[in-house]
């Protein structure tokens, strides 16, 4: 099939960028999404200009790194299907396709497709771990959880932090990626004890980071490759609020 | 070049006790004073970064990822496995260990893999305490599921995506300690070479893949968790991104590169559709517990499997190997798939796959248990397929997946080149010719919390000198080499994209030191890959400039550094003139295609010295002596 691109070509952080045409001829349906700009850029390559820069690496879909809009939507049109997973059956002959890179302040676009998305590490040094020092652990089966509480902790557990939740919010709001981690380790007896200074801790660094707020609007869990819900959201509102109460009574 | 193991002395059960509780130790007070340099965020890197920055060393990590959270560890789906003996079903240490042993065809260290069995349980603890989402029974306690090679139930998972849990949680520490101060955190950095002063390593030389700049970083040791090197063949289940180049540039530094024809094509991944093919995917072994593997008795039949009556069908891995059935090792799997297909006996387009049928579990189990316990990788499947594994059955094939090759290690973990510790993937000492499902995830865990943090204090204990500046010399010389090599692959300006290169060498790899080789092969091999190299060096063609991001010129390194060791490893497959675990060579098998080991010439594990370039690289023997193992065929009749 021939289609044709419409992709964002960017220097580097600081310069201007737009979207350049290409012609993407006789592409096979077969393909990932990645491998019809695999062979775009071998043909750019082979003409003299530049490759268009995209970040990806396991292209199975676990390791998050993959990030592209399609057609204004992050990871394009199929859902729970991150951008190396997505193949060209879903498309047809003749469509012209925009791709740019995940929109948002605290993701500056870095070249082309390619963005910037430490302030995520950054939110999970705040307070995304159980405080255990290695050989410090108990045995693991001294403390039985419930089969439903380590699945719903494995439910929110599955975030690749691949930022499609925030390139989709109109707010740029990072709670649904939040909200996964702190849910995850909320829900599970181990991560009781640092309950209330990890949701304080996590928000504020995402608040830092110059994320938006949560308006509710749920695009975030519809575009999210791992479908992770938005009730996690809720938990973390609801745990936010407990913590926060707590906190303003608490003596000195 | 001398190697020396240093295993500690006395019986095999009492070693690692008693070296932990011989070793010197470095006070709390000094620890602070010394910088380790980890390059690599997997699994061993990231446990072993957070460990050591914890214990209060100053820790630098590195990684070429843009998060140390993406390294490739996330992408192990089936379990890790640990001799916890829940199930009650006899496991033990030593019964790990010993299938460890056997399933790596006798080519193992044995005192490493049994303090690799010794740890197993420990790793589930941790993990377990860092909020790691195990799968668990209804009674709140942790649940196994079986893997291959193994008659005990001893794998614990999280769903299909346990490496990703694990490797969360071990990036969970790290970024505890991050935020702690004891770690430096370097991600898109990407590690181009070792610098060694007075034959201890020092330190690396790293490009910043953002902005270009090339820059050196000392330290008092150097721990590589780097990965394997599956990508030499192009084609494999890797990330893109994994890359030989650390060790490699360590090789070339001194460091002897051990058993790197040790490679393993895993049984159950999705066949290649075209040759736009960037990568493989693998299905989880695990499959395997519920999957019946199957081909057509009867050579071309190409009726849909569902039309096929049970009489016409081969269960070819039940029929040859009754005890183990399906869930036979991933070598003895791989092999007996592709005969069936040399046979013409394969399905799909290409007729280069075979079936993995879950007709017979879904009647047994029903739906819904099904689908809980494989659903996302049914899901994977049709995906990337289009078909609906629950109505048909999956296609599946061999692919390159892990190699057991790796640095040479002593028991501490350290190469020949002292200060330089390898952990994972990167080094060869655990798992011999061939790999057992679930021990990847363990011996990278093992060797990050477990092991390292304790042996490179030993190390660290002993140091007299204080680590230099990278105001010396021998840093000034290494970062200059560095900045040449890039400038020259910028200034080639040939007519080839790096990846038709990648892609040449990647096929002649596949067609003659894949699954099976020969000597004639092997031959034409090691006589074509410099002429590839050649090509490379004359006509690549890499764009851009060396000051911003440049994808090509990161492939274009990382290649050339392939192009090397394609050779290296073909030398090793022609030294081995023997079959063993996933090095199966076509002149010793058995009349029913089994492979044949020669221990009396062949139990030693290979290590080369490099000579220089366009000289031939030295061979090493470190022999394989069992204290505890006798050696025997390996059957899994």
């Amino acid at each position: 099939m021939n289609l044709k691109l419409r992709v964002w070509r960017q220097k580097d952080r600081n310069a201007p960028g737009k979207l350049v045409e290409y012609e993407a001829g006789d592409i096979d349906p077969e393909m990932s999404f990645l491998e019809m700009l695999d062979v775009v850029n071998e043909r750019l390559i082979g003409a003299g200009d530049e490759p268009i820069a995209f970040d990806h690496d396991c292209r199975e879909g676990i390791c998050g790194t993959c990030s592209a809009t399609i057609n204004g939507i992050p990871h394009g049109p199929e859902r729970a299907t991150t951008v190396c997973q997505l193949h060209m059956r879903h498309f047809k002959d003749g469509d012209i396709l925009t791709i740019e890179p995940f929109r948002a302040k605290p993701f500056p676009v870095i070249r082309d497709l390619m963005v910037d998305r430490s302030a995520f590490d950054r939110i999970i040094e705040s307070g995304g771990f159980v405080s255990v020092r290695t050989g410090s652990a108990p045995e693991a089966n001294t403390l039985p959880i419930p089969k439903d509480a380590a699945e719903t902790a494995m439910d929110a557990a599955a975030c690749i932090g691949c930022g499609a939740c925030v390139a989709a919010c109109k707010n740029a709001s990072a709670m649904l990626f939040v909200a996964a981690k702190s849910s995850q380790l909320n829900t599970l007896p181990q991560g009781k004890p640092e309950k209330d200074r990890r949701v304080l801790n996590m928000v504020a660094a995402m608040d830092e980071a110059g994320f938006g707020n949560c308006t509710n609007q749920y695009e975030c869990s519809a575009v999210c490759p791992k479908t992770i819900s938005e009730d996690f959201i809720a938990q973390l509102n609801r745990e936010y609020l407990v913590a926060s109460v707590k906190q303003s009574f608490a003596g000195k | 070049m001398k190697l020396d193991a240093k295993i500690p002395s006395g019986p095999l059960v009492d070693k690692w006790a008693r070296y932990l509780s011989e070793i010197k130790l470095v006070n709390p007070a000094n620890k602070r004073k010394y910088e380790i340099i980890v390059v690599g965020s997997g699994l061993g890197g990231a446990a072993a970064a957070a460990t050591l920055g914890e214990l209060g060393y100053h820790v630098k990590c590195f990684c070429y990822q843009d998060s140390p959270r993406r390294a490739h560890s996330i992408s192990a789906q089936g379990g890790i496995n640990a001799a916890k003996n829940y199930q009650n079903d006899g496991d033990s240490v030593y019964r790990l260990f010993h299938d460890t042993i056997k399933g790596g065809d006798f080519r193992a260290r044995e005192a490493n893999v049994y303090r690799l069995a010794e740890v197993s349980a420990e790793i589930i603890d941790q993990c377990t305490a860092q909020g790691v989402p195990f799968a668990r029974e209804y009674g709140g306690h942790l649940a196994n599921r079986s893997f291959g090679g193994a008659q005990v139930s001893r794998t614990f998972y999280a769903r299909g995506q346990t490496g990703q849990q694990l490797l969360l949680g071990a990036y969970s520490a790290l970024c505890r300690q991050i935020q702690a101060g004891t770690v430096t955190m370097f991600p898109r950095t990407e590690m181009l070479d070792l610098v060694v002063v007075d034959g201890h390593a020092k330190g690396i030389v790293v490009r910043d893949m953002v902005t270009g700049e090339i820059s050196s970083h000392s330290a008092d040791a150097v721990a590589l968790a780097t990965g394997g090197y599956a990508n030499v063949y192009d084609l494999s289940t890797n990330a893109r991104g994994c890359n030989v180049t650390a060790a490699f540039r360590a090789y070339k530094r001194g460091a002897a590169f051990a058993n790197p024809c040790y490679t393993q094509i895993h049984p159950t991944c999705i066949p290649v559709s075209g040759d736009y093919q960037s990568k493989l995917t693998l299905m989880s072994e695990s499959l395997r517990n519920d999957g019946r593997v199957w081909v057509p008795k009867r050579q071309g039949d190409n009726r849909p499997p569902q039309q096929i009556p049970e009489g016409e069908r081969d269960y070819f891995l039940e029929r040859k190997y009754p005890s183990y059935g399906n869930l036979a090792p991933r070598d003895i799997s791989s092999r007996s798939a592709k005969e069936v297909c040399d046979e013409g006996r394969g399905v799909g387009p290409s007729g280069l796959g075979v079936y993995l049928d879950f007709s017979d579990a879904i009647d047994r189990l029903g739906l819904a248990t099904i689908r809980e316990r494989y659903g996302n990788l049914f899901e994977m499947y049709e995906r990337i397929t289009g078909e609906d594994a629950y109505k048909t059955p999956m296609r599946i094939y061999p692919a390159l997946h892990y190699t057991m090759g790796g640095l040479w290690v002593d028991y501490n973990l350290m190469s020949n080149l002292p200060g330089l510790h390898v952990l994972g993937e990167a080094n060869f000492s655990d798992h011999g010719a061939n790999r057992l499902g679930a021990s990847a995830l363990m011996q990278g865990l093992a060797d990050g919390y477990f092991i390292l943090p304790y042996t490179i204090g030993a190390y660290l204990a002993d140091l007299k000198e204080k680590r230099p500046s990278t105001e010396h010399p021998e840093f000034r010389k290494v970062e200059k080499e560095v900045e040449e090599r890039t400038k020259k692959f910028l200034s080639i300006n040939g007519k080839r994209s790096v990846q038709s290169i990648h892609k040449e060498l990647g096929q002649l790899m596949w067609d003659k030191a894949g699954m099976a080789r020969n000597e004639e092969g092997l031959k034409e091999a090691i006589a074509k890959i410099p002429v590839i190299r050649e090509e490379f060096w004359k006509n690549v063609k890499v764009p851009g400039d060396g000051g911003e991001i440049n994808q090509e010129l990161e492939k274009a390194g990382r290649l050339a550094d392939f192009l090397e060791f394609g050779e290296l490893l073909c030398r090793d497959a022609l030294d081995r003139n023997e079959s063993c675990g996933g090095h199966f060579r076509e002149e010793h098998q058995s009349e029913d295609g089994e492979a044949l080991r020669n221990d009396e010439k062949y139990s030693y594990v290979s290590a080369w010295e490099f000579q220089g370039e366009d000289r031939e690289p030295v061979l090493h023997k470190e022999p394989i002596v069992y204290e505890e193992v006798k050696m025997a065929t390996r059957s899994y009749k």
